[in-house]
């Protein structure tokens, strides 16, 4: 049962294990093709995909890190991608309570923002990072690296560069999913393997990068991203219940190690 | 029959909206303090009576995750109904009351689900939905 005796949800009356009203106990498959997805619920952050990997048994952290990226890519897409993989980073050293850590990833992000001219309205989320850091807030760490996500996706609604907004996104899952991906091919576990069963939400970013302006689509970084989702899409498909096996959480991390290094790479970085 | 809400919107711009967030913050406090964590966002509508909505979210195995909505006036009552990728309505925990109810649960599997804010009583109105998960 979800609900145990805990102070704060007694305060509420829960009725456990319940079929609430008069609901339809099926939706039409017309029903569930309709359904809202947005960005911001539909999506999952990297640090609810990192809680679930932590269930069975704590994972090597700070074996996750990667070494610091360049923050002076000139092409937005580029940019973008690279923003949503370093707020990952920034779950990933919020999960290893490495203040430092955090307080770099916090300056690389400001910068990557700068880069793409949002960088105004999370200035003041940087200091805040920087306070929650310093005195190990490590919640309010989490909550604050998503809402410094979604005021940059903001911005660059606001700025006409609603279609980078996806960018950020698929960035932050990809490298979400190498780290899991890593992690359980590391140390398999078949109930984190699970993790990786996500055929509906590649779905769901792989056809909203289909819904990218033609210029952007054509990128060649976008194009190949584009094409390693339906890859991943067919990788990430297994029945419900299934868990994949360690060569299939191999295959997985082999796709998107290889997207990170597409991602960050600079041609000029010496 | 199950019918979909009309207009939504991401942003809570309208003073209706902002109070059915209230609400909704209201209900998920309650979470976030036996250890959920707050999504940063939300997905803000309006509903009329005895009307549906529905969103698609994407949940892992071994999170425990909480469902918060809350509406405005006229709203009287509102429920939270959960459904796995198959469209087959789920056993939740509830928590109902009034203007403000939520729905907990943990899922087996990684995967799709479908969230629905049914305005049971009371007039058109605006709602809001945020989740916590740990």
């Amino acid at each position: 049962m979800l609900v145990r005796g805990r102070t704060a949800l007694l305060l509420l009356p829960i009725a456990a294990g319940a079929l609430i009203g008069a609901e339809p106990a099926k939706l039409a498959p017309d029903q569930m093709a309709k359904a809202a997805r947005t960005d911001t619920i539909t999506i999952p952050t990297p640090g609810e995909l990192f809680a679930a990997l932590q269930k069975p048994g704590k994972p090597n952290w700070t074996g996750a890190y990667r070494a610091p990226i360049p923050t002076t890519y000139k092409n937005r897409a580029q940019l973008a991608l690279n923003l949503g993989g370093l707020i990952a980073d920034g779950f990933i050293a919020v999960e290893a309570q490495d203040s430092q850590q955090v307080k770099n990833i916090g300056s690389d992000v400001i910068k990557l923002a700068k880069a793409l001219g949002v960088s105004q309205n999370i200035l003041s989320r940087s200091n805040s990072i920087n306070d929650f850091a310093e005195t190990n807030q490590w919640d309010s760490l989490q909550e604050e690296l998503e809402a410094t996500q979604n005021e940059v996706k903001n911005s660059m609604q606001s700025h006409s560069d609603q279609d980078l907004v996806i960018l950020v996104s698929i960035g932050g899952w990809i490298r979400g999913t190498q780290v899991v991906s890593g992690s359980v091919a590391a140390n398999y576990d078949a109930r984190s393997a699970k993790l990786l069963r996500q055929p509906a939400l590649v779905g769901f970013i792989h056809a909203k990068l289909n819904d990218v302006s033609p210029e952007l689509r054509n990128d060649p970084l976008v194009k190949n991203v584009n094409d390693q989702l339906t890859n991943l899409e067919k990788l990430v498909t297994f029945p419900a219940g299934k868990s994949p096996s360690p060569d299939d959480v191999r295959k997985v991390n082999n796709v998107v190690s290889d997207l990170i290094q597409q991602i960050q790479h600079k041609p000029d970085a010496k | 029959m199950f019918v979909f809400a009309g207009v939504v919107t991401s942003l809570a711009d309208t003073d209706a909206e902002v109070n059915a967030r209230k609400n909704a913050l209201d209900v998920a406090g309650a979470f976030t303090n036996d250890g959920f964590k707050l999504r940063d966002g939300h997905w803000c509508g309006t509903l009329k009576a005895q009307d549906h909505a529905l969103i698609a979210v994407n949940l892992y195995a071994g999170n425990q995750y909480w469902f918060a909505v809350g509406a405005a006036d006229p709203a009287k009552k509102i429920a939270v109904n959960i459904y796995d990728e198959t469209g087959r309505l789920l056993r939740t925990d509830h928590y109902e009351g009034g203007d403000r109810a939520a729905a907990g649960f943990s899922p087996n599997d990684s995967g799709q689900y479908f969230v629905s804010v049914d305005l049971v009583e009371g007039g058109s109105s605006s709602f809001c939905l945020i989740y916590s998960y740990k």
